[in-house]
């Protein structure tokens, strides 16, 4: 059996996409590490310098903490706008509520830099100058249909009954709201938020259009590449991005699973 | 005047969905006129569509009548969103808050209204000692198991004490046995705390085992609202008579009527029974509706007042009794039901035996509609 489980050409497809996604990934922190300024093996001596450098970085640091700021503000407000579209879509009937869904999804189907195009263009034509606020715009633009839909799962996945027992128990709307269906969708809108977080501070495309005189931590990246031998700094912070995004997204998958009980689960 | 607890006063609900000229519009209640007397166990019966959930939710608020009135204790409820209503409500499926303990699910009401902390927590604790789950404060729902849970909501609509309590269907998700159990458990429950229960259910022997008064509904209209002994006994509609334990119906011509006897021809031969309808006149069809358990076999050659005549065409065991299938002269059949008891049923008769199949006149009923 267990010979018969390793030699399947499932087993296989498995190990080699595994390898083909993450062995990038590994090469990256592998390099973090190595002391040389060109990636090449073999490697050279095992050295922690570039990431001293990093922190010795005045703009870099300068960038991370934009993009640390701008994510948790675009964030927080993706969520609230998201999560109140969300009950609007699931809980109330209205005319145009289909067309309201297929509009707030929107965004997940048009190409970053597209959007970023257009909202520079739309930006400049307003007269507005571009900052962190107008990055924070546009971020919020690509993160309301993730927030939209986990939520509105969460809302469809327990029963609206459970609104109607607390009204009938003598909750008024804003009550339950407060008392049952946010805590119930509590471990949705954490997730929704861990993810538009991850989103905010890894993009780049909407963000170099949109972006003023400060930098975000991936346009900041992307203006080193032009350095070669800021390469392995670039490399060490690419490092770090990817091991804390993997961290925070495994962290949002866990809270959206948390907490849903299993009593709905078996019921029609 | 009585006592009334709920008024439904010619309740219409029409339900529309699509816009424009695809609209479609179900008209789930029809006309309903209702009176709830205050203390009663009353039960909203019929099968699944026919209006018995949105009537009661009706009562509870969730929906707005289209047209007509709902009165609770004597107060027009049109105004009245249901947070504000002296009701609570028991639903199918519990709906208990999954991120609150059994305690915390039962307090809720009174949280909500501001009851001060002492006499929450007494009253929650009287309230889970009402439903015997007095240990079970600490636990989740979804640790309880569903007979549990089903005491759980309640205790949580009970501590309110509500003017009426309305019950959704509140045992269809239990095994038949604990429904038996609970079915006993729900009436002594209801005695005791003395409040107006409006029970919704398809189930016609629940219905039968723990009202006080049945409303039979169908198709959005109630056909008839009487006690469980008078809806079986004498029911008032074909569709009644069928619900509700079932029943033959036969077509007749009404021959004679004395009082509230009323003699049929049924393919020539004479039965009587008892009038079901005091419009009905000689030389009209009705239909005779008797019950297999109120059948009488004998044999063919045995002497017997009244009696339609036929043959065995199937005998069918079913344990306690025996169900045996008669084709008339006239091509209709009736199914009798006897019980295996000192010699009768299994084995009385055998498929192809001509038989007379009788009944005591006020066993049976003519119908009109």
């Amino acid at each position: 059996m267990r010979q018969r489980y390793v030699l399947s050409p499932g087993f296989i497809y498995y190990v080699s996409l595994v390898i083909l996604l993450y062995l990038p990934v590994f090469l990256l922190i592998a390099f973090s590490f190595n002391d040389s300024t060109v990636l090449v093996f073999p490697m050279k001596g095992f050295t922690l310098r570039w990431y001293g450098e990093l922190l010795r970085t005045r703009e870099l640091l300068i960038s991370v903490r934009n993009s640390l700021v701008l994510g948790v503000l675009s964030s927080l407000a993706a969520t609230l706008i998201g999560t109140m579209a969300a009950i609007g879509i699931v809980r109330f009937r209205f005319p145009g509520r289909g067309t309201f869904l297929a509009v707030a999804a929107m965004p997940l189907v048009i190409p970053y830099v597209v959007l970023g195009v257009a909202l520079l263009v739309g930006f400049t034509e307003a007269g507005i100058p571009l900052s962190l606020w107008t990055v924070g715009l546009g971020h919020l633009v690509i993160n309301l249909p993730y927030v939209v839909l986990i939520v509105a799962a969460r809302l469809t996945g327990f029963p609206a009954n459970l609104e109607e027992a607390a009204m009938d128990l003598g909750a008024t709307y804003w009550g339950t709201l407060l008392r049952v269906t946010l805590p119930i969708s509590a471990p949705a809108l954490v997730a929704s938020f861990l993810t538009c977080f991850t989103t905010s501070f890894n993009e780049f495309a909407v963000a170099f259009f949109l972006v003023g005189t400060d930098n975000t931590l991936p346009v900041y990246l992307y203006s080193q590449l032009r350095f070669p031998s800021r390469l392995p700094l670039v490399v060490s912070l690419a490092a770090v991005i990817v091991v804390s995004s993997i961290l925070l997204l495994l962290l949002a998958e866990r809270l959206r699973r948390a907490g849903q009980p299993s009593m709905w689960k078996g019921e029609a | 005047m009585t006592d009334l607890a709920v008024e439904l006063h010619d309740i219409t609900k029409i339900f529309s969905s699509g816009h424009g000229a695809e609209c479609e519009e179900v008209r789930a209640v029809k006309n309903m006129n209702l009176g709830i007397q205050t203390g009663e166990f009353f039960t909203l019966l019929g099968p699944s569509g026919c209006g018995k959930t949105t009537t009661l939710r009706l009562i509870a608020g969730f929906e707005m009548p289209t047209a007509g009135e709902v009165l609770i204790q004597g107060q027009p409820m049109s105004k009245v969103p249901p947070y504000r209503r002296p009701v609570n409500t028991v639903f199918q499926n519990y709906a208990l808050f999954p991120h609150m303990t059994v305690a915390q699910n039962v307090a809720f009401g009174l949280a909500v209204k501001r009851v001060p902390r002492a006499e929450r927590e007494r009253r929650v604790k009287e309230a889970l000692a009402l439903v015997r789950l007095p240990t079970m404060g600490d636990r989740k729902p979804s640790q309880l198991s569903g007979g549990q849970q089903q005491r759980v909501a309640l205790a949580r609509a009970l501590v309110n004490q509500p003017a009426v309590l309305l019950l959704d269907e509140p045992l269809g998700a239990l095994d038949l046995k604990l429904r038996k159990a609970m079915q006993i458990e729900l009436k002594h429950l209801q005695q005791e705390v003395g409040i107006t229960f409006v029970y919704v259910t398809h189930d016609q022997e629940e219905a039968l085992t723990m009202s006080d008064r049945i409303a039979v509904m169908n198709e959005g209209v109630a056909l008839q609202v009487a006690d469980p002994v008078t809806i079986y006994e004498q029911p008032a509609t074909r569709f009644v008579a069928d619900f509700i334990g079932g029943s033959n119906f036969l077509t007749a011509m009404v021959e004679t009527v004395s009082g509230d006897r009323v003699q049929v021809s049924i393919a020539g031969e004479r039965v009587s029974a008892q009038r079901g309808d005091v419009s009905q006149v000689p030389g009209q069809l009705v239909t005779l509706a008797v019950r297999p358990e109120k059948l009488s076999l004998t044999r063919a050659d045995q002497p017997v007042a009244e009696a339609l005549s036929g043959t065995i065409q199937e005998v069918i065991y079913i344990g306690t009794d025996t169900r045996f299938i008669v084709g008339l002269a006239s091509g209709e059949t009736l199914e009798a039901r006897v019980q295996n008891l000192g010699g009768r049923g299994l084995g009385e008769f055998a498929v192809g035996d001509p038989v007379k199949v009788g009944w005591a006149p006020g066993d049976a009923r003519t119908l009109t509609a």
